[in-house]
Parts: C-alpha cells; structure tokens; sequence
C-alpha cells in the first residue's frame, strides 16, 4: 500500500494522526492531493459544514469553543478548522485561533486544525476545501470553518460552507461598512455576540437596517441571535438556527447547491489540468524560447507575447 | 525520494506553555520572530498539560516544538512530554525549550530527547537560525 493509500484508510477510520498527515498533505502537495481526495471522496458529504466568518475580534474563536461544546452536548463529533492569514510581506502566519479552544483538545470527538492562507487570492486558503472534505469522510458530523479578512475571503466561504454564519460585535466600528458590502449577501444567519456590552442592540438594528434593504422575495430570511461567547448564553439558540437551516437546506437547496458546488469544482479542475497542459506544451516548442528571448530583450512585453503564443496555438 | 509535484513545505511550529506560569511574554516574542522568519506558528497560550500539548501537536501536525517555561516544574513536565510524543510516534518533531532552566538541569534534559535549551535573554534571531536549520525535512 502506497503512503498516500494507507494515509486515506486511516483518515477513514477516524485515526487523528491520519487526519492531520493528510491535511499536510493537502497543503503541501498538490498530486498527492488528488489522489487522496479521490480515496475519500465516496465517503463524504455526510457532514453538515458551517462557516464563519466576521471581523477580527467580534469573538468568532471563543463563539466556536462554545458552540462545540454544545454540539457535544448534543452528541455530535466536530471539526474545526480555523484559517488566519498568511503575511504578504514575510510568507509567515501566527495561527491564534486555537488558543480560545484549547480546552476542547482532549476531547476525542474533536478535531481542531488551524491553517493559514498562503497568499491564495481567494483569500480561504485553497486546501482548506479539501481539509472539510478530509474530515468530513474521517466521520466528522458537523464541520466548522472560522476565517476572517475583508471582502472576496469572506465571500469565498460560501463555497466550502453549507450555512454561512456572519458574527459581528459593537465596537467594531467601521467594521459595519464590510456587513453592509459582501457579507449581507452571503449571511444565512447572522450572530450580535458581545450582546453584554450595552450597545448591542444598536448593532443588531445597523444589522436589520441593513437587511431590510433588500426587499426580494426569500425563500429563507437570514435570523439575527444574540450571544455572549464568554458565557455560551445563545449558542444554543444558535445551534438551533443552524439546524432550521440545515432542514431549509435539505427540503429546498441541498440538491441545487451541491450541484453548483460540484460544478465550480469541476470547472475549477479543468482549468488547472488545461492550464497546465498547454503550458507544458508550449514549453516544449522553439517558438516559447525564442518569444522569451524577445521578452528579455525588451522587443515584447509578456502580456503581448503570451497572446502571440495562444493565437498561433488555436490555429 | 523529492516530492511529486511543487511543494512549499512551510515550517509548522506549536509554541507551548506547559505547567502554570503566568505570563507568556517570552513565548509570544519567539512566536513573533519564528512568524517573521516565514514560519507558520501555533501558540497553545497558558496552563497547558503535557498531554494537551502532544495532541496539539498531532493534530497540527508541526515540525517544532517550543517549550518555554518559567515556573521551575520543568524536570516534571518535560519527561512527560517526550514520554507521550514517543508514545504518538511523534518521534520526528524537533524539541527545544526555553525560559528559565539551571545550567545544571540541561543534561538531563538533553539525554530525553530536548534538543537545544536557549536561556532567558537569548536573542530571537539564533533561535529563530537554529530552527531553520534543524527542523525535520519530512516527506510525509
Ligand atoms: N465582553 C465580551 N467579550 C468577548 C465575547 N466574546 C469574545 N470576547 C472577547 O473578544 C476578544 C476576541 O475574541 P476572539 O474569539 O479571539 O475573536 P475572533 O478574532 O473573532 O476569533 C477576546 O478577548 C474575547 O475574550 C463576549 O461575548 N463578550
Ligand atoms: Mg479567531
């Protein structure tokens, strides 16, 4: 049995250490990746995944603790998965998230693993999508996703998310203009937490200001729930929320959205294998050596040279 | 064997702080300076037992790990740690500690398996060399 074959059982059979190579490996090597992703893919699509996603700050970390422990209650196996950003300038990360969960570590129905974004544009870092898949086939019932960043990361959630959690908090200040940009779109649910601070029911107004903008017809009408991560107060009405649209989800949009999401992943893997061919191909050919030598001469500029090579490719 | 495919191994590190001190400052700083050097740092904060340390590890999957202490229960805890990493088969991970540790305790310490004890005051950067020089190259 190959190393990436016996890594596969072992995340099938629930093994931590499994899971964790194998996040590793879907981190760190692309081939590889696939070959594991296509052991375990048969096995997935069992767990209910969650995003969230906010601010830093507005207590996201200290709310998942919570709602794990309460998901335990209930007697559901969890995985995290908690993403911080890469450092553009140094390739470095500090991966934070974990400290307000580590009390959850000797739990073994619980599986945390923190991951940073590697510069991905998209902001979520590429594996992070084959992470959810890993633990979802390593049994896990519910997959919860924490990422922070503005803008595009936090829209890019939605793809590996079933139910899109948004957390907000007063005193975030301008923090309020991202709520009002990206996240009002893609929220299914959106949380007030620090809801013992005073002014926090300011913040849930802003939130249904916001909401009451968008005046379509919903099949489903995102919930605000207020909570206080430090006490866990509302995080079982959250759960109960996250459940109602797991339900929505499964009577109306499950079909439809796992077809989307099928779909963006195939496009997105033909694009890597078309991509990658061609180049290959155009490497082997005189012309991309002569075209690059006229790029170092200043006689081209790349953009023109690369269009030049794909024109003469599709005659 | 080189990897198949491009890969860009990035240095995992866990930072732990085992026993009961009650400041973190020194570990936070190192944590900084291993980040700043391209390292991806997890820091686990205060009050951790060794057993919570390990299962971070293993569930991280790190390369390193940092133990810095100061509360002198490091001939207690210390064992313990390499104990239950030798256990998990986490016997590739590199283990340097920190903090405040007797001249004299460091023998010991290096006989279980602690590769290198930096002291109070060491500067970050020879920290942050040693890493980057001795951290397992692992395929897997
Ligand atoms: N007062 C108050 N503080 C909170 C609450 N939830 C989190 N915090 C604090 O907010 C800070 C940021 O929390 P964290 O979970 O790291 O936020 P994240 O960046 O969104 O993951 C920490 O100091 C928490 O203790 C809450 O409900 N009330
Ligand atoms: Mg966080």
């Amino acid at each position: 049995m190959s190393k990436v074959e016996e890594i596969a059982k072992g995340v099938l059979a629930g093994d931590k250490r499994s899971i964790a190579k194998a996040i590793t490996i879907v981190e760190n090597k692309p081939e590889e990746a696939q070959r594991l992703i296509a052991a375990i893919y048969p096995h997935t699509g069992k767990a209910h995944i969650i995003g969230l996603t906010g601010p830093g700050g507005a207590g996201k970390s200290t709310l998942i603790e919570k709602m794990v422990r309460e998901y335990r209650r209930r007697g559901k196996t969890v995985g995290v998965i908690a993403v911080d950003p890469t450092s553009p300038f140094t390739g470095g990360a500090f991966l934070g998230d974990r400290i307000r969960m580590q009390e959850l570590t000797m739990d073994e129905g619980v599986f945390i693993r923190s991951m940073a974004t590697r510069n991905n544009p998209g902001g979520i870092a590429k594996a992070t999508k084959d992470a959810v898949k890993i633990l979802d086939a390593a049994g896990k019932d519910v997959i919860i996703v924490e990422t922070v960043g503005a803008g595009q990361s936090e829209v890019d959630i939605v793809k590996v998310a079933q139910t899109v959690v948004v957390v907000h908090a007063p005193g975030l200040g301008d923090e309020i203009q991202a709520i009002k940009a990206g996240l009002m779109e893609i929220a299914d649910i959106f949380v007030v937490n620090k809801a013992d601070r005073e002014n926090a029911d300011k913040t849930v107004i802003d939130i249904q200001a916001v909401l009451q903008l968008d005046d379509r017809v919903k099949a489903w009408n995102p919930p605000i729930v207020k909570t206080v991560a430090v006490t866990g107060e509302g995080v079982p009405q959250l759960l109960d929320k996250i459940e109602e649209h797991r339900q929505f989800l499964q009577r109306e949009l499950l079909q439809k959205r796992s077809w989307e999401k099928a779909q963006a992943e195939l496009v997105e893997a033909i694009r890597d294998k078309v991509t990658s061919s061609i180049i290959e191909k155009l490497k082997r050919e005189k012309r991309f050596e002569k075209i690059l030598q006229q790029i170092v001469n200043r006689e081209i500029d790349p953009a023109t040279a690369a269009e030049k090579l794909l024109n003469q490719e599709m005659e | 064997m080189q990897s198949e495919g491009k890969s860009e191994r990035k240095i995992r590190v866990l930072i732990a702080k085992p026993g009961l001190d009650s400041h973190d400052r020194g570990a936070k700083v190192v944590a900084r300076a291993l980040r700043d050097a391209g390292m991806e740092v997890i820091y686990t904060g205060l009050r951790q037992t060794p057993e919570q340390i390990v299962e971070t590890a293993l569930q991280e999957d790190v390369d390193v790990i940092g133990l810095s202490i100061l509360s002198g229960a490091h001939m207690a805890l210390f064992p313990r740690i390499m104990e239950l990493l030798k256990e998990k088969g986490l016997t590739d991970v590199l283990v340097f500690a920190g903090g405040i540790i007797p001249e004299e305790d460091i023998p010991e310490l290096k006989k279980i398996g602690i590769r290198e004890v930096f002291g109070p005051g060491t500067p970050t950067d020879k920290i942050v060399k040693y890493v980057l020089e001795n951290a397992p190259k692992r395929e897997h």
